[in-house]
């Protein structure tokens, strides 16, 4: 009798788990399913590829450098960095209509936002309005925490600093006179950044809040006085200021510095002579950058991106490629055994 | 140290230094005997736990930083602290902190169990002598010299010395079944000065000292002196032998109590405890290549980072890219000396880079080995009814190299056979008795039982005959039993007394008695040692046992010296043909050769049988022999050996026994699918070489077409060894280049033509040592191994138990390096047990120390089919996934961030955040491939029991071999790529949204993360072949989990944050159609190469395990195409089968069909 009830204490459980047979579906790569799903898959890929192309086909794209580095060119006289407060104009035209709303977008390039002591050289603590940050601004920032005088530098740190401020107007040129056409500033940064990681301290007027600290090295202006014709776009939600602070991931980026989508100009830019007004500050020559702007409608999927579209039809005529291959690989060695119609 | 004089001169060997004396009751030596020096001896605690309370935390720290991976970690760790450095400590920090908390969980856990274990055995309660009164104490209150009082099944709380028992004749019986699972009553002696007490009183009037050596491990051994004091009289020394030393875990049987032991090794010292310390551990050969592989990667990670720094040097000469205007030092830094910087430098990276070493892989396949080993405990199929036991873990180091196994060791006697005797016939001079043992369930009667073949009558004839019977009779260690209830195996005798038993250690001796009985001669009993016997006539004869020459496996054979009631004396001898032959000097020698020659053939294990008549002074001069051996502290072993080697002589032969063995339940099926599964199975028996050869025909090891090579003694006395050899080295090459092109068509196919090597101890012995004398010129060990690797299966016969280690750890160093595998079940089996890469034990009869000291035990050979084909199979293929996955899945996670480099100015940018760094490895891709190596199954088990061959797949490490490694780590790099420039070119100055915004870095990171985790994890989708739901849910879990923490974690201003870069940054992503689409599409690209290889591969070569895939699957096709039409008739929809849908195949293995039936169950 004890013994019966050791042997049952000492028997393993017979369940579906111990004993490694619960149920399963035992998928397999045979050839049978990949070359038809291979098939699918490209076709499928194709038809996203030609629709991705066309879209990237039909987006407008106008693009100058305005470094200067050219001797013919405009800004020529602004690169010397000893030249203050230069002003230089590009003149464009239009050949046909910028259809929808066009974006406005500066570029820079071979200048590196992604450095690592440069992207962690900012106090999100003080961005967000918090005044004791104001006060001693986090190690982080250093070199850019205090000034030679000791006082803390608000907004702190290298991002902050080194804030791209080129200004830019555009003006259509309508028989000799100039129109100015209107950018939008607002709503270029990320609404989440604007309305809730970004925020001025709370102290009207805005310029109290900033008493005892200096504004950053390389700023022409302190911070709340960045948009002096709207209050709200001042401080640290200034929409210039939180399209910088994102840093940008690749040494070539672009920022969005505005949108065309008033008066006139909402349904696009019309055929036309252009003149862009350029308030030359930013220095890039000594690190051999470039600067650049850049006019561009979007479709559904954002920029003008041919990438996409053709890496999907190269994906996906390799698919369709790939099953043709194994079909006749398939055709050749074809297992005995198998039948190699799947299904029924 | 002070010698003592005994008997004669002092000598030598009787200083003694490792020895300690025991003061009986505490109580001081007579003066004039030796100085008391006090010696400390441990109490009688048990300590198996490895930690306390109080030490737990450091000494496991410890104990886990000695691991080279773990302090790999915590070096990058205080790096992170120490420098500036990229990623904040928290990254490798928190990882580490999992793996070591796990870990310490585990151990601790262990540990705790333990400690309740010792606290049981420690606080158990113990009758003490004090005073002349019986006190009742606590184990582990006990010391060294307490006299203890022992009760019926109770277990003896220490190492104890016999002083009296309640038995008359001063015995005592003891099972030491949980020490080495014998569960046979071993009979122990009383010291025969002591054993007429019968009182507490008594016994705490006894004086006396005992000197012993030092505590050792052997269970078998012990050799001491008691000193036993009488007024003024010079003491009076006994020796003490291992049959009075009771060791502590045996249990007292029928006996009711013993009284005054003496508790000689304590606690710690005892010999349990010492037989409980931990074996040499050992290593399988996938973490071998696993420490190779990560080896590789810290080179990888070492020259990624020099390479970086390297070049951020080069990159950085011009100032402006060094330091460019928005983008300044501080001061500190700008003062720094250049090498400082480079090598500051050169840390970060080798942080950033960390990661390729997998942290969290050590703790997964520690913890896969655990759980997985389960599997095997668990397995119901591995269960015996008989022994009520299933199969045994003892270390789950080892679960994936029982699918990596070549040559399989295995012993003859109880692992191949039964162990289960039956005496079959005896032969005196030449004429044959065999039993008619129950014809029709009706016992016939004795007389009428004794056939005689060869009558040829005369007086000698008889008293040959009646001396052989007797000498059967006598010559044992056989019990008689004469209760019900027996623990173990019953043997029951239901031959007019029910109720009596023989027990032995030895099945053949209970199968010689018990054949004995059947002849008509029955042995009663030992009683005060006089031993009876019920003769023929049924007459008690009485002879009085003097001394018992044990059976050992060096001299093979065993004696016993008694006296007859004619007081004559007589030395019966019964033993291996070949240690007793040598040993005659008379009797039909001739006869019986060819006999016991005829019975080996047959597969019979035979003995001999001799005798010899002693004259008084020859007994006298034995007895000198024995006792001066038996006396003597040091070298016992080897004295007793001489005295054995000058007693045994001059026999006279009576005959010889056979001894039927069976072979065990399906053996022959084993061994063939071992052989099919391309395992070479080689059979180290002691027995003869015929009853062998006939053992390993019947288990089919050798096969009609096997040709047999014989490199045997005999063989070497006609021809030199070295002619021999080179003989049959010839023969064999010549047949494998003639067969050699007809086995590459052949294929896979089991090679028609095969050898069987037989060799024997004497010649192997030879072959080793030939070599080690003439090193370098004439190898005959290399020729050996030669002609061994060309012959598929080999039995080694004669060996002794050395010799079985010594053939594994040839073989085991032989330049191909194979995984060897040696079972069996018998103490002689241990050592090779020990040697081989994995040790399996089987629960058999002779005890239980193979199974102890095996890494896996299980209760019968054909078990070991399932253990390698199956279980073994398994683990490996899971393991290796396991490892090459873990590898891959990290390469391509840091390789992205090692491509940043060169897009951030060297400037160890993470691409990744924090929280993605820290969590990748310990819960966003670690429960799949946990999970996945532990259920995974690539083929069912039906198929792998039916088709062993599917075993040769992964020999020789195949799936963790250079070349798969390669294309992991190239398959990782090329997703690594894929991930990265696939991001680069989608964010190269264009904007991803309709509102024209622009996403900045973490974006790009989140990106090339998301694309990872998908696609590492349907990477192990792809692999997976086995779905369960527990498989379902992980990996559909895991992403799901990886997704729900992505949108929470930007979701939220986390306040802890001092940064807050990941805010909305995935939902952000997620709000773009271009991000689905080249998540997408770098999913799909990443995987494509792998699914293309996989369908080329299957297509064009497949493996055969790959052919049982789908020829599984097709057996379910065709027969559901017939279910389905059935079906669609009875007006069902139609199945349509793209995939195979298993249904557990519990009632019915082996048999899709039945799990079709379960199938159209379901179904309707």
């Amino acid at each position: 009798m004890v013994k019966e009830e050791q042997e049952l204490a000492n028997r393993p459980d017979n369940t579906a788990f111990t004993q490694q047979r619960l149920p399963a579906w035992q998928p397999m790569l045979s050839a049978g399913i990949v070359i038809p799903g291979f098939v699918l898959i490209g076709l499928a890929f194709i038809g996203i590829g030609v629709a991705l192309f066309v879209t990237s086909r039909s987006i407008q794209v106008l693009e100058f450098d305005y470094t200067g580095v050219d001797q013919n060119s405009p800004c020529f006289k602004c690169s010397d960095p000893k030249v203050l407060n230069c002003v230089c104009n590009l003149n464009f035209s239009i050949d046909s209509l910028f259809k929808g709303t066009v974006f406005f977008y500066y570029g820079l390039s071979n200048y590196y936002q992604n450095f690592r002591k440069y992207g962690v050289s900012k106090d999100d603590v003080q961005l967000s309005g918090d005044l004791t940050n104001f006060k001693t601004p986090s190690d982080t920032c250093s070199p850019y925490a205090y000034d030679s005088n000791n006082q803390p530098i608000v907004p702190c740190g290298s991002i902050a600093n080194s804030m791209f401020n080129d200004a830019f107007k555009l003006y259509q040129i309508i028989n000799g006179t100039n129109t100015l056409v209107p950018f939008d500033g607002k709503g270029i940064a990320w609404w989440t950044d604007y309305n809730i990681k970004y925020r001025n301290p709370s102290i009207t007027p805005l310029k109290n809040a900033f008493n005892n600290t200096v504004k950053p090295i390389f700023w022409s202006k302190p911070a709340y006085e960045l948009d002096t014709s709207d209050p709200a776009n001042n401080g640290f939600i200034n929409q210039n200021f939180l399209v910088w602070m994102r840093r940008a991931a690749l040494p070539n980026f672009r920022k969005l510095y505005g949108r065309i989508n008033e008066g006139d100009y909402a349904q696009g830019l019309p055929a036309g002579n252009y003149s862009l007004e350029i308030a030359y500050n930013y220095p890039v020559l000594s690190f051999d950058g470039r600067k650049k702007v850049v006019f561009s409608n979007v479709s559904w999927m954002g920029g003008k991106n041919e990438f996409l579209g053709i890496a999907y039809l190269v994906i996906g005529s390799m698919c369709v490629f790939m099953s043709i291959v194994m079909l006749i690989v398939y055709a050749k060695f074809k297992f005995p055994e198998e039948d190699g119609v799947p299904g029924h | 140290m002070e010698c003592r004089l005994q008997r004669g001169p002092c000598v030598g060997e009787e200083i003694w230094v490792d020895s300690r004396t025991v003061y009986i009751g505490h109580k001081d030596p007579p003066p004039g005997a030796e100085a008391n020096i006090p010696q400390r001896y441990p109490d009688n605690r048990i300590v198996s736990s490895k930690y306390t309370f109080w030490n737990f935390i450091p000494k496991n720290l410890f104990e886990q930083f000695r691991r080279i991976a773990n302090f790999y970690f915590l070096v990058i760790f205080l790096v992170q602290l120490i420098i500036d450095t990229p990623t904040s400590p928290v990254t490798s920090g928190l990882p580490l902190f999992f793996v070591i908390t796990v870990t310490a969980i585990k151990q601790g856990y262990e540990d705790w169990l333990r400690h309740k274990a010792d606290c049981s055995i420690n606080e158990c309660p113990v009758d003490v002598v004090q005073q002349g009164k019986v006190v009742r104490t606590q184990s582990h209150k006990l010391r060294v010299g307490d006299i203890v009082v022992v009760r019926e099944d109770e277990t003896f709380p220490c190492d104890l010395i016999l002083l009296s028992s309640s038995r008359h004749d001063g015995t005592c019986y003891v099972t030491t079944a949980s020490l080495d699972g014998e569960s046979s009553h071993k009979t122990y002696y009383a010291v025969q000065d002591t054993m007429a007490f019968r009182t507490e009183q008594e016994v705490d009037s006894l004086h006396a000292t005992i000197e012993c050596e030092q505590p050792q491990p052997d269970l078998y051994k012990f050799v001491g002196r008691i000193n036993i004091y009488k007024d003024k009289e010079e003491p009076l020394a006994r020796p003490l032998g291992a049959e009075n030393l009771l060791l502590r875990g045996a249990t007292l049987k029928n006996t009711q109590h013993i009284y005054g032991t003496v508790a000689v090794y304590t606690g710690m010292e005892t010999k349990m405890a010492l037989n409980y310390q931990s074996k040499s551990q050992k290593r399988s050969a996938v973490e071998k290549s696993m420490n190779a592989f990560l080896i590789v990667y810290l080179c990888i990670l070492i020259s990624k980072a020099v390479i970086n720094t390297v070049l951020k040097y080069a990159w950085q000469w011009s100032p402006d890219r060094d330091e460019p205007w928005y983008n300044h030092r501080t001061e500190n830094e700008r003062q720094r000396h250049m090498v400082i910087r480079a090598f500051t430098d050169f840390l970060a990276f080798m942080v950033l880079f960390n990661y390729i070493i997998p942290v969290s892989m050590y703790v997964t396949v520690e913890m896969q080995k655990f759980l997985g080993s389960y599997f095997i405990t668990w397995d119901e199929e591995m269960f015996d009814e008989e022994l009520g036991e299933g199969a045994q873990v003892n270390t789950s180091d080892l679960n994936e190299e029982l699918g990596q196994v070549e040559y399989v060791f295995t012993d003859k006697t109880g692992t191949l056979t039964e162990n289960n005797m039956e005496f079959i016939e005896c032969c005196v001079d030449g004429n044959v008795y065999i039993p008619h043992a129950i014809c029709n369930g009706q016992i016939l009667s004795a007389a009428s039982s004794i056939d005689m073949i060869d009558s040829s009558p005369g007086g000698y004839r008889r008293e040959h005959e009646d001396l052989f019977f007797r000498a059967l009779c006598l010559c044992h260690t056989v019990q008689v039993k004469e209760e019900e209830t027996v623990d173990g195996i019953k043997r029951g005798i239901h031959q007019g007394r029910p109720t009596s038993f023989y027990i032995s250690s030895s099945p053949d001796e209970v199968a010689l008695v018990e054949g004995m009985k059947r002849l008509g001669y029955t042995y009663l009993r030992l009683k005060d040692n006089y031993m009876e016997i019920l003769n023929k006539d049924d007459e008690i004869e009485r002879f009085e046992l003097l001394h018992v020459l044990n059976f050992d496996s060096v001299r093979r054979r065993m004696s016993v010296i008694v006296k007859s009631s004619s007081g004559e004396y007589l030395l019966f001898c019964k033993g291996a043909d070949s240690s007793i032959f040598p040993r005659i000097v008379s009797g039909k020698v001739e006869q019986v050769k060819a006999r016991v020659e005829q019975n080996a053939i047959e597969g019979l294990r035979t003995l001999c049988v001799a005798y010899r008549r002693l004259s008084e002074s020859e007994y006298q001069e034995a007895c000198h022999h024995l006792n001066e051996a038996k006396l003597a502290l040091q070298d016992r072993e080897q004295r007793l050996a001489q005295a054995y080697d000058i007693i045994e002589r001059d026999f006279v032969l009576l005959g010889a026994t056979a001894v039927e063995d069976r072979l065990q339940e399906k053996a022959a099926d084993t061994i063939e699918s071992l052989h099919k599964a391309g395992m070479k199975v080689w059979v180290l028996t002691g027995d003869k070489m015929e009853t062998a050869a006939a053992t390993c025909y019947a288990s089919k090891l050798f096969r009609r077409s096997t040709q047999i090579l014989e490199l045997t003694k005999k063989r070497t006395e006609e021809q030199s060894l070295h002619d021999v050899l080179f003989e049959l080295n010839r023969t064999v090459l010549r047949q494998r280049s003639i067969s050699g092109y007809d086995r590459v068509s052949v294929g896979l196919s089991v090679d028609c033509l095969d050898f069987g090597l037989i060799i024997d101890g004497a010649t192997l012995s030879a072959v080793l040592k030939a070599n080690q004398e003439r090193a370098g010129s004439g190898n005959y060990r290399e020729i050996f191994l030669e002609i061994c690797r060309n012959c598929s299966a080999v039995l080694c016969c004669r060996m002794a138990p050395l010799q079985k280690a010594q053939i594994v750890k040839l073989i085991k160093a032989s330049k191909e390096h194979p995984i060897t595998l040696a079972i069996g079940d018998g103490a002689n089996d241990v050592s090779m047990i020990l040697e081989a890469h994995v040790g399996i034990g089987i629960m058999g009869k002779e005890g239980r120390q193979a199974a102890r000291n095996s890494d896996y035990a299980i209760p019968k050979f054909k078990h070991l089919k399932k253990m390698l084909l199956v279980h073994g199979h398994y683990y490996y293929i899971r393991i290796a996934e396991l490892v090459q996955y873990f590898f891959y899945k990290n390469v391509c996670f840091i390789f992205p961030q090692f491509l940043y480099q060169f897009f951030c100015g060297f400037s160890q940018q993470p691409l990744y955040d924090t929280a993605y760094l820290t969590l990748y490895n310990i819960s966003f891709t670690s429960l799949p491939i946990l999970l996945y190596s532990l259920v995974e199954q690539h083929i069912t088990m039906e198929t792998l029991k039916r088709d062993p061959s599917l075993y040769r797949d992964i020999a020789k490490n195949s799936l963790l071999r250079w070349p798969v490694f390669l294309y992991w780590t190239c398959l990782g790099v090329f997703d690594a790529v894929i991930f990265f420039f696939g991001a680069y070119f989608l964010f190269d100055n264009t904007t991803f949204t309709s509102n024209g915004q622009m996403f900045g870095n973490w974006t790009f990171g989140t990106l090339v993360f998301t694309v990872l985790v998908f696609t590492v994890t349907l990477k192990l989708a792809l692999d997976t072949h086995h779905w369960t739901w527990i498989n379902h849910f992980v990996i559909w879990g895991s992403l799901l989990f990886y997704v729900i923490f992505s949108l929470l974690w930007g979701g939220i201003i986390w306040p802890f944050l001092n940064y807050q870069r990941m805010y909305y940054v995935f939902m952000q992503m997620l709000s773009s159609g271009p991000a689905w689409l080249s998540i997408i599409l770098l999913i799909t690209v990443s995987l494509l190469p792998d699914v293309i290889k996989k369908v080329l591969c299957r297509t064009m070569c497949p493996t055969a395990t790959e052919r049982a895939q789908v020829t599984y699957c097709h057996q379910l096709h065709s027969e559901t195409k017939a279910l389905n039409c059935l079906v669609s008739r009875l007006g069902v929809r139609c199945l349509s089968c793209i995939s195979c849908k298993s249904i557990p195949l519990v009632n019915h293995p082996g048999r899709p069909l039945g799990s079709l039936i379960a199938l159209s169950n379901s179904m309707i």
